[in-house]
């Protein structure tokens, strides 16, 4: 039976879940062991801005789960002033995970199914105009674009985490590039509808 | 929304080309203020009218109808020489294609503005240093235009601009002839333009320099048909934009 570890008591009760956060953190521990904090601290440089709104508690119940599971091995060290600090060390098991994590190309995909669907609907059952509705969804687009931007821009160059606002900037446009083809396709539709 | 008068207003503002059946509305019946200190980007396909609506706002162009106000007072009606006199003095352009000159050098571009505004040598000569190290690039003062980069030379433009102290800062297309690492250059100057009040309207196609701007409108046809403001604080979705978020 493993040891009950004190913060995964604690449910979570803001802020977001990072996603794939128990691969993160084996491949963190890949090259020493290391503590809870140690492994925070190095998540939010690489996050920079976008660790503000991280779940504090998510570190910490997931190495909860992870020793439970296996893949990583909790030592105690004994302080003398404060409770007992662990340090948490890869596992055979969890070096295999982070491996097979690194090999894994699935790549997340954006939807564009959905707002394509969308626009067919709206067309065809007259519901709404579709040059509407992506001119729309653009503004929203594009207000997400300069939010991601102004982060970007407030990096101080060679910040790491100024490469992961890069490639948020980067996707938005390519969105926004589709928005404009769906734009022109409707127009297109309108016009000749007339 | 905006307390007191806007720097730049039109009413009712239209520009046809061509007459009877086959005239085009360029701009239909156009409203816009913009307060003073505030940054617009303006959106569209080509020959929705924004390119239009920039030259009208500069004095470049006269509307076939409709205001165009400048604090208040209307400059679709001056002369030609007023209109000459407030291009000089109060409204800095940025154009795609820079439009520096190529015999002078990078401080001279700069100066030269202040220059024909009967400033002496010496007071343009201190003030395009400092713009010109405003925009990085204090190192190439003595440079020609052929010897700087796309970015290089639009920020002199940009500098040249800011030469007079202008009013009104109107950029066309000010990204459309650079590659990606010239944009992020312009991006950052035009964020600090923003930062510093300037009032700033840009016409664009580029995603990327029009969310530097306080404000966005979408045009086609000649009239807005979208508005949204960019600075509103944080929309707490930057989490979700970069996959970080669980579900």
């Amino acid at each position: 039976m493993p040891r009950a570890v004190g913060a995964a008591s604690k449910e979570p009760s803001h802020g977001y879940q990072l996603r794939v956060v128990q691969e993160i953190l084996l491949a963190l521990l890949a090259k020493d062991a290391s503590h809870g904090y140690q492994l925070r601290a190095r998540l939010q440089l690489a996050l920079g801005p976008l660790a503000e709104a991280l779940n504090a508690g998510q570190v910490y119940v997931t190495l909860a789960r992870l020793d439970k599971a296996g893949l990583v091995r909790a030592e105690h060290v004994g302080q003398s002033d404060r409770p007992d600090r662990k340090v948490y060390e890869l596992t055979e098991d969890g070096r295999a995970r982070v491996m097979a994590w690194l090999d894994d190309t699935s790549w997340p995909k954006p939807a564009p199914a959905e707002f394509h669907l969308k626009l067919v609907a709206a067309a065809t059952a007259g519901l709404g105009d579709p040059v509407r509705i992506v001119d729309v969804q653009r503004h929203a687009v594009l207000a997400n674009l300069a939010e991601a931007q102004r982060a970007a821009l407030a990096q101080p160059d060679g910040a790491v985490a100024g490469l992961l606002l890069e490639g948020v900037v980067l996707r938005l446009q390519a969105d926004l590039q589709w928005l404009e083809a769906c734009a022109r396709y409707w127009s297109s539709m309108t016009t000749k509808g007339h | 929304m905006d307390i007191g008068r806007p720097l730049v207003q039109t009413h009712e503002l239209r520009m046809d080309y061509g007459q009877g059946t086959g005239a085009v509305h360029a701009l239909d019946a156009v409203e816009l203020a913009v307060a003073a200190g505030e940054t617009l980007a303006i959106m569209g396909p080509s020959g929705c009218g924004k390119s239009t609506l920039l030259h009208l706002l500069g004095g470049l162009e006269r509307p076939s109808a409709g205001e165009v106000r400048l604090q208040g007072e209307r400059i679709d009606q001056l002369s030609e020489r007023a209109l000459a006199r407030l291009r000089r003095d109060a409204i800095g352009f940025v154009f795609q294609a820079f439009h520096l000159m190529d015999e002078l050098t990078a401080i001279e571009n700069v100066e030269l503005p202040a220059l024909l505004a009967g400033a002496s040598p010496r007071t343009a000569r201190r003030r395009a240093t400092e713009l010109l190290d405003r925009v990085g690039l204090t190192d190439r003062a003595a440079h020609l235009p052929s010897a700087l980069s796309g970015g290089q030379r639009q920020r002199v433009a940009v500098a040249r601009a800011l030469s007079n102290e202008p009013l009104l800062v109107l950029a066309d297309e000010p990204t459309g002839n650079l590659d990606s690492t010239a944009t992020l250059d312009v991006l950052r100057l035009f964020d600090d333009l923003r930062a510093t009040g300037q009032t700033v309207v840009i016409v664009t196609h580029d995603a990327r320099i029009a969310a530097t701007a306080d404000r966005l409108i979408s045009m086609r046809d000649g009239a807005f048909v979208e508005e949204t403001r960019l600075t509103h604080g944080s929309t707490g979705r930057l989490g979700a934009l970069a996959g970080l978020e669980e579900g």
